[in-house]
């Protein structure tokens, strides 16, 4: 059985579907990556995994199945037993997704003692440990450092610290490395992936740059304007990806020599703009697709599996 | 200890910072001085019903009136480093024995009053950004716009109309029940409640303004990503206000608090004269009725140098609020 | 084509200038501060038409309640004279203190301000010491110093409340200052070799405005504020009534007519408040990020 399904999930905001119907599913210890353009509605399908969308938005349809219990019915008080000790968040930016006046030990014993009943000081020592875990040099001092005494770096791995504290089954992270240069931002996801072997997590890992994919993800999921339009697995989309978006991502990337580095790719190089996912009958990639056909603007192409992987574009079957 | 040491460099800077100010403020206090009708001769003349150009030459002689200016300023200030502030011939004291005897109860005054401005202006705004939007939002908005338009003094009169007259709860003169010789708890106790209207009058416009800065702050605050850091950790969401939030929203107050703290001092003016309370304020008004021109601005001085002191105590609050000052 | 699109450019220069009449027009709390402030301008304006004599006159019985003699609606204080009457000649003192001591207040605040945020460096540094002594002393006391040096009249009055209110805007027009200072259009006048006085006045001040008038409204009211406080200290103008000192006046009576304390005490609050809506309403218009609910 799968850690996490996400099933027929809508989300709405005024004027605005962010998603539509989106589903997908991610095994125990899997790294699933949930890729597409800024506003193509990949962050706020992570955020209503975790039950924290903008006060606006609204789940109208789906279920989120986590070890086979729906989130989405759940209380708001058994939804906070959830947070920070089976599912957990590392956001994008972590110049402030810490709070600026806290320490970084007083935050992340925070989340220790929510979920467990510890004493003040055994939780220090937790943290200790998981500053060192997270290969923070000279831990133990620099607990009672606060968010801007860190560099970018330092400070996701504190992030990384806060969200592996409680040893998560899932830990979403929402763009983790995209404030980090090239550098530090291998190190971070070379940290987080081996975390995620020691720990047996499964990340859900957001980003919008198919060379992080390439290297740390095992399945992929492409979202274009609030749909799911094509689910694989990294060796299969990589040598032959099927829906014309995902082609586009692709094609649009510069090789940089043999060793497949993909680093340099942006998705945004594909020709026209991403549609809005309102209103527009159809397929919403037609007006930008080279293959278009006249049906592709009459109705939504469902997403249609073809063994291990599914693909919502009738033209490419 | 990383704190002590945040804390030292904060005095330090504050300290530097201040020596120029109160220096200007003891500059212009003198040139207000010179701008008043009349000189400490005059006054002594008319105290003393009638002098001949003589003796007013005398007079001037001798406390140095008929210098340069600028010499002046120099006697004036090698009296201040003594502390002498001068003689007041209508109180027939040193002004300032007089101010002294009046500092703490204008102290008591203003620190009660600005504490119960800061926990009133805290709790309302919270709410209303709690709330924003919604019935509670509303309602609390209309009271503070009402408290913001109302003079003090005026709520402070309608306050004794209610719990004095009607209700006989609270008494409304001086700072004790004169005669009554209370003593330990008791005292205690008569002091408070003599406290009561006058710190509510005096911190009836400030509840105000803190209360729409903290509604201001705190919903500026809920956009900010660790908030959603802190939900995302289960917390429950009354302990992210208050231990995320409103510690956030707490420093732009208090910057804002130390701003008008010279306006709540001066707002003691009035309140003092209503309410009987021997505080500065009062012997301010006193001196102006009296024409003791030394004493109303030795008063001028010393309620300066309580604003930067308090200052001083507003900016340790921010150095502890915010770690991010005081470091290098 | 091209030209079609200069046009539209045009049009919509045009219809943004409507769209901020329309702001005006919707915005509720401007309104509603707009039609009280009208209210109380017109009483002020036709103040001697409403009540041709004069209101220092004892004219009635002394401490009648408010409803005791339809001719006095608002009752009449200890000397007999028409409450109403006093409440609407005392309209002129607080709005002419108001405005003369907000624009007294504006004027050194825009200039020491400006000179602050243009020039920078030394001046700036001075000034703002300034700016930071008067902010230091407390405004009510150095208005009492300011009046006590002087005779009580309304000039002074409002020329004491200026002097003592300008720091505020000074901070306010500094910090503008300081971000228009490298804008483009700075830029561009300078290097067309403008003088300073005239790219401070011709090219930033217009820019720097919007957060000055909102100001401007609440200056006036706390001016109306401490000129209630100042003549309820009985340090005003004896020929002249105003709502502080009928306050005062009526300070004697608390215990048995305290509706002589209370209706001037509410024409302050009303005006005030007033001041305070149109602050507000202003604000939501000119800098509309501002707006959190």
């Amino acid at each position: 059985m799968s850690l996490l399904a996400v099933e027929g999930l809508t989300v709405a905001f005024p004027g605005n579907i962010a998603v539509r119907e989106a589903s997908f599913a991610i095994a125990p210890g899997e790294t699933l990556a949930l890729v597409g353009e800024s506003g193509c509605g990949k962050s706020v399908t992570a955020f209503s995994v975790m039950r924290l969308l903008a006060p606006n938005a609204r789940v109208t349809a789906g279920r989120i199945l986590f070890d086979g219990i729906d989130l989405l019915a759940m209380t708001p008080a058994a939804m906070r037993e959830i947070r920070g000790k089976q599912i957990s968040l590392i956001q994008q930016e972590p110049m402030t997704s810490l709070n600026p006046v806290l320490s970084i030990g007083a935050q992340i014993a925070e989340v220790i003692r929510r979920h467990e009943r510890v004493t003040r000081k055994a939780a220090r020592a937790r943290v200790v440990e998981l500053l060192e875990l997270v290969r923070i040099p000279d831990a133990a001092r620099r607990i009672d450092d606060y968010p801007h005494n860190l560099s970018g770096g330092m400070r996701q791995r504190v992030m990384i610290a806060m969200a592996v504290a409680c040893g998560p089954k899932l830990l979403i992270a929402d763009e983790p490395t995209t404030a980090l240069d090239v550098t530090t931002q291998s190190q971070v996801l070379d940290l987080l992936d081996d975390l995620r072997r020691r720990l047996g997590m499964a990340v859900l890992l957001i980003t919008h740059d198919l060379g992080v994919v390439a290297q740390w993800a095992d399945r992929i999921c492409v979202m274009y304007a609030g749909r799911i339009v094509e689910q694989a697995a990294i060796g299969a989309f990589f040598t032959r990806p099927m829906h014309p978006y995902s082609r586009g991502l692709l094609g649009a990337r510069v090789d940089v020599g043999a060793d497949e580095h993909y680093s340099l790719n942006r998705l945004s190089e594909i020709p026209g703009s991403v549609g809005s996912a309102a209103g527009e009958a159809g397929c919403a990639f037609a007006p930008r697709c080279p293959l278009v056909v006249p049906g592709c603007r009459l109705a939504v192409p469902p997403l249609i599996a073809q063994g291990e992987r599914a693909v919502a574009c009738p033209v490419v079957i | 200890m990383r704190m002590g040491r945040r804390i030292a460099a904060t005095l330090k800077r504050t300290a530097l910072h201040a020596g120029p100010t109160v220096l200007g403020i003891i500059v212009l206090d003198f040139l207000f001085l010179q701008l008043m009708p009349g000189d400490a001769a005059d006054v002594i003349a008319i105290e003393a019903g009638a002098a001949t150009a003589e003796t007013m030459a005398m007079l001037r002689e001798r406390f140095g009136l008929d210098q340069p200016i600028i010499t002046q300023l120099g006697n004036f200030l090698s009296h201040l480093v003594q502390l002498d502030l001068g003689h007041s011939a209508r109180f027939n004291a040193s002004v300032l024995d007089i101010i002294m005897t009046r500092l703490p109860n204008t102290v008591l005054l203003m620190a009660t009053a600005l504490s119960l401005a800061l926990l009133m202006g805290i709790v309302m705004g919270s709410v209303m950004a709690a709330w924003a939007g919604k019935w509670p939002d509303r309602l609390l908005s209309v009271v503070v716009l009402l408290l913001y338009s109302m003079p003090g003094f005026w709520v402070g009169l309608m306050a004794i109309v209610l719990f004095s007259v009607k209700l006989g709860w609270l008494p409304n003169d001086s700072n004790m029940t004169v005669g009554a010789n209370y003593t330990g708890l008791a005292m205690i106790a008569d002091r408070a409640v003599h406290l009561v209207l006058p710190a509510l009058a005096l911190a009836s416009f400030f509840v105000a303004v803190y209360s729409r800065l903290v509604r201001a702050s705190m919903l500026e605050v809920q956009r900010q990503d660790f908030m959603r850091t802190a939900q995302a950790k289960g917390l429950h969401p009354f302990f992210i206000q208050l231990r995320h939030a409103l510690r956030n929203a707490l420093i732009p107050v208090t910057t804002v608090a130390g701003m008008h703290l010279g306006n709540l001092l001066g707002g003691a003016v009035v309140v003092e004269t209503l309410f009987g309370w021997p505080g500065m304020g009062r012997l301010a008004l006193e001196a102006v009725l009296a024409r003791d021109f030394a004493v109303l601005l030795g008063v001028l001085l010393l309620s300066s140098l309580l604003v930067i002191a308090a200052n001083v105590v507003i900016d340790l609050l921010h150095a502890w609020l915010d770690p991010r000052i005081g470091e290098t | 084509m091209q030209a079609d699109k200069l046009v539209d450019v045009g049009s919509r220069a045009a219809s943004r200038k409507g769209r901020r009449l329309r702001a005006f027009l919707r915005n509720p709390t401007f309104l509603a501060g707009l039609s009280i402030l009208s209210f109380f301008v017109a009483i002020a304006l036709l103040a001697g038409w409403l009540f041709p004599t004069d209101p220092q006159d004892m004219v009635a019985q002394p401490l009648l309640w408010p409803g005791d003699d339809p001719a006095y609606l608002l009752g009449s204080d200890s000397l007999g004279r028409d409450v109403l009457a006093q409440l609407v000649y005392g309209t002129r003192a607080s709005l002419m203190v108001g405005v003369a001591s907000a624009a007294i207040g504006l004027a050194i605040g825009m200039v020491v301000g400006s000179a602050a945020g243009y020039f920078g460096g030394w001046i700036d540094t001075l000034l703002m010491r300034l700016v930071e002594l008067f902010q230091t002393t407390p405004t009510f006391l150095l208005v009492i110093v300011i009046v006590a040096i002087r005779e009580p009249s309304l000039s002074t009055i409002a020329l004491a409340i200026g002097l003592a209110s300008w720091p505020t805007v000074a901070r306010l027009v500094r910090a503008q200052f300081r971000s228009l200072r490298e804008s483009d259009f700075v830029m561009a006048a300078r290097s067309l070799g403008y003088s300073s006085t005239r790219i401070i006045v011709q090219e930033i001040l217009p820019n720097a405005l919007p957060p000055v008038i909102v100001a401007a409204s609440v200056m006036i009211a706390n001016a109306i504020l401490t000129e209630a406080g100042l003549s309820f200290l009985n340090m005003r103008d004896p020929n002249v009534i105003s709502w502080g000192g009928m306050i005062g006046d009526g300070r004697d009576q608390l215990r048995s007519a305290w509706f002589l304390t209370a209706l001037p005490g509410a024409a302050i609050a009303a005006a005030v408040l007033s001041l305070n809506l149109v602050g507000d309403g202003l604000n939501e218009i000119l800098n509309p990020r501002s707006d959190d609910a």
